[in-house]
Parts: C-alpha cells; structure tokens; sequence
C-alpha cells in the first residue's frame, strides 16, 4: 500500500461530493482522508483526498476522477507538499493533571480554546504525525471526545495549481 | 440569438427540435406531464408511445446504434425513471449515446418522500456519464444542450435530465443557442504527433502484428479509415462482439471476433501475435480471460478517446489518446513514410494463422433429436436478408450464434447488448433500430427467455407502423446457462426450463401471442420449412412479424474458453482441444 496526497479543484455543484466520493467507492479505491471547501476563484472548490493504493493503480485513480464532468484539474502532491491536520480534543483534567495537560499543549504548540473545571477543549494544527504523537501524549489524562479535519495539502513555492484556470 | 417567453415544458421540446432530435421513446406520468402537452404539438419530433419505459431505453439505444446519432427517451418521476435503469446501465457498458429525461417532483417536494418521488440523479450516478437536476426553467436550454454534447462527444454515454415539475410549468425568456459552460470537459480527439509516430515504427517493425478491432471504430464511424491502415498493414485482424461488422467478414484478413466463443484463429491469433493494434476496444475479461496469459509476447498499441481505458487492464507500450477517426489517418500517413523505404516480411505469420483458419472453421453439429438446429437457421437468416439488413440480438447461446454465423459487412449492422448482457433488449433495440431506418429490413434474433421480458413493445410496433420481423431461437430454456450446467453442473438442470417448446406446455404459444398482439406468427419445427418463413417474414411489411423457431436445447456454442482460465486453453468443441504452434 501507498500513499498518495492529491488535490482536485472541482466545480462547485449540487451533488459533486457524491459523485467523487461514489467514484473512490465503486472503483474500490481506499481515501483515507478527505478535505472539501472553496479555492480562490470564485465557483470552484478544492477537494484533498488522501488514497491509498497497491503500486500501480494510482494513474487508474486520477484517470477517472478526471473523467468526471464537474473535475476541472488533478494534481497528486508530491510528499514534500505542505500537509496540516486540524484536531479539536476535549482532555479530561483535575487540579492535579491540568498543569501537565498545559504543559504537553505548549510543548506541542498547541492551544487551549476552551477550559471548563473538568475538561478543556484543545485544538491543534500540524501533520499527522505530529497530531497522533500528541493524542498519545494526552490519552493518559482521558480523552472525551475528538473531531479531525481531513488533511489539507498544498504544494511548496510559488506555483497554484490553479495557475491557467479561469472561471 | 432568438428570445421569446416559453413554459421549461415548451423550452424542453424547443431545445430538442433546436439540436435535431426527430424521435423521442417514452410514457407520461404526472412528473412529465407539463412537457408531454407541447410535445403534443411538435412538427418534427415523433413520440412514440411504448408499453414499458425500459422498452424505452432500449428502443433509443437501437436508434442510437443504428443510426449512429443521439438516442432519447422520455418518463415520469419515480417508477417511470427506475424503469430506464436498466437500459442506462446498458447504454454505459457499451458506449451508447443516450439522453434519458426524467419529470421529478416539485422544488418544494423533494427530499420529502413525495408521491412517485425518486432519486433518480442518485440512482444512476454511477451508470451515468454525467447527470443533472433541473429546478429552474432557465436552466433548461444549457442543460439540454450540454446534456446533448456529452452523451455524443468524446467517448458516447447515456446522459440524464431529472426536471421538476414546477421547473416544466415556469414561464421565462427562452434564449437560443444558450451559453455552455463545462470547463471540466474536454474530451481530446486530436493524437499525440510523436506517440503516432512511436505506433507506426513499432508496427512496422511487427513480425506477427495483429488489429484487435473493438467498438470504438463503430462509435468513431471510422470503417473506412480502418479499411485503408488494415490493407496498407496487411495483418490479421480481429473483431469484438462490439465490432462486428466495423470491418468486412468477407475480407480474407478477418478472422472474426476473440474471445469466450471467439473463432480458435481470432483466439490464438492474438495469443501468438507479437503486436496488438489495439482500436477502441477495451480488454474485456470476455476477450482476454485470464489476463496475466492473455497475448503474452505481445507488445501493445493501444488507441482510446477515453485516457481511463489505456492500461486499465493491459499496459500499452505506445499509449494514443484520441479519435479513431482522426488518429487512423495519420497512423496510415506515419506507415506510407516508413513503407516507402522497408517493410516487414510478415508472411511466416500468415502461414501460421492460415494453419488455424483451414484447420478450425466455424462449424457446428447437426442436433440428434431431430429438432431444428439453432445455427442454421440464423445463418438462413443472414444469408436470405443480406448484409444491408440490420441485427439486434438478446443476450445468450442466439446472440454469439448470431455473431458468428451472419456475415456483417458494414458498420452499425449488428446490434446487441455487449458490457452488460441484457436479456430482453432485442426487440424494443430493433424497433428503435427500424424508426432510425425505416427502409431497413430489421431483424431482432432473440431467445424464449429474453424475448419474454420485452415482448410487450410488439404492440407498440404494430400501432406505430414499425414492421420488424422477430426469430424466437426457441430451445424451450435459458439456453446460455443451461449450456454452463451442462459443462460445469453436472447435468444438473436448476431453474432454466422454461416450457415454451412444441413437445412441452408450450407456454406461451408465441404464434398466439404474436397475433394478440396484431402480428403475424409463423411457427416452424422442420428444416424444409426455413427458408419459406423467412421470406414470408420480409414480405410481409403491413404488421411486425414474430417466427416461433423450434430449436435443439442440446445445441452449444462452440468454440469456448472457460470463464477465467487463459485463452491458451480454447476448445473447439467439446473435448476437442486445438493443436496449435508446431505441437501437431
Ligand atoms: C453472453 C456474452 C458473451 C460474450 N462473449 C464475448 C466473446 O466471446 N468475445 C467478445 O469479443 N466479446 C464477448 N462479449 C462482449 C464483452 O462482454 C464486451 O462487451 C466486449 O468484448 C467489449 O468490446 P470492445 O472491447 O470492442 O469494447 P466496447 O465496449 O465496444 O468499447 C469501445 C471502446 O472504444 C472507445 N471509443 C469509443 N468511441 C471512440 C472514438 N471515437 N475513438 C476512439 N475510441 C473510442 C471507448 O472509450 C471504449 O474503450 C460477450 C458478451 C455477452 C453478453
Ligand atoms: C436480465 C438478465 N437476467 C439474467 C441474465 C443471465 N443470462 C444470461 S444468458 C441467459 C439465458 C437466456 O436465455 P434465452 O433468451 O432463452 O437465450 P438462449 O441462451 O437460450 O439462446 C440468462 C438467464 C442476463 N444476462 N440478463
């Protein structure tokens, strides 16, 4: 199994999530993360989508994503590309654990959004490894509860892949 | 730029009329009854009402296919809409341009469970090449018009146009031709200059080349084009069950279609053969079987509009994205350069495919019960009506007997369900097929079984004035699968006798049905009897007519390659293994 980042700036029209996400399943391709919200240009989104696949399938993969009508461009990302998940976690704490709970935030440069005497709710960016060292750090104190964005991706320099497309 | 007020009911028919629809096949229901009132009025388009809207479907597809131009069919929200599911799902398999329009409920009524309510977008998305939701009048020229220029551009597929019906009933500014915008579809039709090129030198450098010829070249309406690489080359030449009649049977380079019942030369052609010229055609597990065997010294050419088909299956050495139609010619042009100062002696292959050709011709036994034989008759057939006749087969031992013993000559003559194998589309396919042509004899070959899924349209053929003449291969079974559980099943004969035969409870009696339902039935069981039917069927043009065969179970078809072993393993005929490659 590989891994495979790519991005796909789409048209922004009713249904469009299904017809890419009923595409990844009927074709049996494995996402294990997907990321949908607006581009800079007006009228299209950009959708990250994290795939895996056995070796050579993948061209297979951007081939028929491509073939859907509303696709205007797929890019796969090279594993240089920036890639940032966005947790939020709700950490059970006391007077006595709330002070270490602090501290691994700092460490991780992450952020208390919420506090509460019992709990807090802390929200942490950064890319996978990072965000599933730090949950391991937590999970000690208890987690409650948990939400995770998809990966968002983009490509290093100056370049956008939304260079030659115009609405 | 034309602009007037119209209802989205008279916009629907406008924009249909405007892009050069003649024919519309359907039933009304309260979704679409809005768009039925102008269609009423319609000077140039005939709506021609069937019995069943899966009837519907497959009579546009038979259009489609025969014609080479847009199929359309036309139900309600609901029912009527998941009728057409079938036939979509067929049109996807084999490529056929189709436009499906659907009514659906009000605006202010989905997603609430309404009467007839259906999800019909949802339902087809994936057995669609693209669909859309009209809630809007204003919307409704764009969307028929992209709608049209997808289900026929690039690689052909069925479409889908789901409008509610406030939409049908708004009043709004119909403006003509209407602005497209798909910025995500560009089909490439134009090759690759240098990737021709690399095709050209690597099939002029082939010692035991060989064009392996699918739909895509009917599609494409690239016949002629082939004719003149096919000759230039001078290798042998296969055809799909897709692309029968994309090159002439009677051409001596034709060694008839691969695969699962496949000709033993077409089948070990392409197992032997060093380069596979690869025209719109897909590998289909039909044609490779097991593919890691499948034409392992080859090396492959592979020409597709669609870039999803090339190395989807098979890795392509020199991958083309393009039309046939504009890709053949400059191959051709490539292959006069290099010609001109070599070319590769390819006649010790000729030798060898020869071998096969003498050795294993088609053929088939004479049946030990004394009933007709299955293939005899639809040679008859094919022999008496000739190639400018046009064949639309069900699904099963008919439909291959059908492919292999009429001899096609021309492209769009042979009409059958291939990718999805849909029993009942023959002959609602041959009345689409005979309203896109009407001065074409049109012939639907069809089974017992299949033809009692879509039989009802016979009715619409007789009220219409759509003459077709119908062959029921009646071997009283759901003969392919019964063939199977003959070979693999022990004889053991589970759930396919359908007792439709003469020494049976015969039921029904297809002569009594037919005329039921204002056709002429011909019932014939002895040989002598075959060609008179046959005659008597094209003569007689007043009334469709149906000619109840009564046929052999026992008959099979032969050759065959089991489902998933190599195609190394061809028997042609029961345990009668070909010896081939200097093992005889
Ligand atoms: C009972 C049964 C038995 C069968 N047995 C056999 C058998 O023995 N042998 C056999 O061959 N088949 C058999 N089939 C059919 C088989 O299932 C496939 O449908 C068939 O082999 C596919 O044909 P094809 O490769 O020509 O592709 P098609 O399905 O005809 O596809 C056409 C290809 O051409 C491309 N194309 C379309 N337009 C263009 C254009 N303008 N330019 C370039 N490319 C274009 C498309 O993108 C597509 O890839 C059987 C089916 C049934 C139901
Ligand atoms: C709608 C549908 N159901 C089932 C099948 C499976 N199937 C393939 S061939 C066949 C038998 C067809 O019988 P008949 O129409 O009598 O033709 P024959 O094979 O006897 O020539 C069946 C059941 C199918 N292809 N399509």
């Amino acid at each position: 199994m590989s891994k495979h980042v790519l991005s796909i700036l789409v048209e922004d029209k009713p249904g469009l999530l299904t017809r890419v996400a009923g595409l990844f399943a009927r074709r049996s391709f494995n996402i294990e993360s997907l990321a949908v919200g607006t581009s800079e240009i007006e009228g299209l989104s950009r959708i990250t989508a994290v795939v895996s696949v056995d070796g050579a399938p993948m061209e297979q993969v951007t081939k028929q994503i491509n073939k859907l009508i509303n696709v205007i461009k797929v890019v796969e990302l090279d594993p240089e590309a920036v890639q940032r998940d966005h947790m939020l976690i709700k950490v059970k704490t006391d007077a006595t654990t709330r002070s270490q709970v602090l501290e691994a935030v700092t460490l991780f440069r992450a952020r208390v959004i919420d506090v509460v005497s019992d709990a807090v709710i802390i929200e942490i960016t950064g890319d996978s490894s990072k965000c599933a060292a730090f949950i391991k750090i937590l999970e000690p104190f208890g987690i409650k509860e948990m939400v995770q964005s998809g990966i968002l991706a983009m490509g290093r320099g100056s370049k956008s892949i939304t260079e030659k497309v115009s609405k | 730029m034309s602009k007037e007020v119209l209802t989205g009911a008279q916009a629907i028919i406008r924009s249909l009329e405007l892009l050069g629809v003649d024919t519309i096949f359907g039933l009304p229901g309260g979704a679409i009854l809005p768009t039925y009132d102008p269609l009423m009025d319609s000077k140039k388009i005939r709506h021609i009402l069937v019995r069943h809207e899966q009837g519907a479907g497959h009579a546009a597809e038979g259009y489609a296919s025969a014609s080479g131009r847009l199929g359309v069919c036309l139900a309600t929200s609901g029912p009527g809409a998941t009728n057409l599911v079938t036939a979509i799902a067929d049109a996807h398999m084999d490529s056929v341009p189709l436009l499906a329009i659907t009514g659906q409920v009000g605006s202010h009524l989905i997603g609430t469970d309404a009467f007839q309510e259906a999800d019909i977008v949802g339902i087809t998305m994936p057995i669609t090449k693209h669909s859309f939701l009209v809630t809007n009048a204003n919307d409704i020229p764009e969307v028929i018009a992209s709608a049209v220029l997808i289900a026929t551009t690039g690689r052909p597929g069925p479409v889908l146009v789901d409008i509610t019906k406030d939409a049908q009933n708004q009043k709004f500014d119909f403006v003509w031709p209407p602005k497209l915008d798909l910025p995500g579809y560009k089909p490439v039709t134009k090759p690759h200059g240098k990737q021709v090129q690399a095709a050209a030198q690597m099939i002029a450098a082939a010692k035991k080349p060989i064009f392996y010829v699918g739909g895509g070249i009917i599609r494409s309406g690239a016949s002629k084009e082939l004719l003149e690489l096919a000759e230039l080359v001078g290798a042998p030449l296969i055809t799909t069950l897709m692309a029968r009649g994309a090159f002439p049977d009677s051409h001596k380079q034709n060694l008839g279609m691969p695969g699962m019942h496949g000709t033993v030369p077409a089948v070990i052609g392409l197992q032997r053969s060093d380069l596979l010229i690869t025209l719109g055609a897909r590998f289909d597990d039909r044609v490779t079987g097991d593919v890691k065997s499948f034409a392992p010294e080859a090396k492959v050419v592979h020409v597709d509009i669609d870039p999803a088909e090339i190395g989807k299956i098979r890795h392509a050495d020199v991958p083309i994205v393009g039309d046939l139609k504009e890709v053949i010619p400059e191959l051709t042009a490539e292959l006069k350069k290099i010609y001109a100062t070599k070319k590769q002696d390819i006649s010790e292959w000729w030798k060898t495919v020869n071998t096969m050709v003498e050795k294993y011709p088609l053929g088939h036994d004479e049946p030990e019960d004394g009933k007709l034989s299955p293939q005899a008759v639809i040679k008859r057939i094919g022999e008496i009506s000739g190639p400018e006749a046009i064949y639309a087969a069900g699904v099963g031992q008919h439909q291959m007997w059908s492919a292999q013993f009429i001899k096609y000559e021309r492209p769009n003559a042979w009409l059958n369900s291939g990718g999805a194998g849909t029993m009942g589309y023959a002959v609602p396919a041959a009345m689409g097929a005979k309203v896109a042509q009407p001065e074409r004899l049109v012939w639907a070959i069809d089974g017992d079984g299949c033809f009692q899924m879509t039989n009802q349209e016979l009715v619409t053929c007789a009220i219409n004035n759509i003459p077709i003449k119908v062959a029921v291969i009646n071997n009283s079974s759901l003969g392919m699968v019964r063939q199977w559980q003959t070979m693999f099943y022990n004889k053991r004969y589970s759930n396919t006798d359908l007792h439709t035969g003469s020494d049976s409870l015969m039921l029904p009696d297809f002569v009594k049905l037919a005329e039921a339902y204002g056709c002429l039935g011909i019932r014939v069981e002895k040989e002598e009897e075959i060609d008179a039917a046959i005659k008597l069927a094209i003569e007689t043009n007043d009334r469709p007519v149906v000619i109840d065969f009564i046929v052999s179970r026992d008959a099979m078809v032969w050759p065959m390659v089991a489902a998933g072993v190599s195609n190394d393993e061809v028997m042609y005929a029961r345990d009668a293994a070909p010896v081939w490659d200097g093992r005889e």
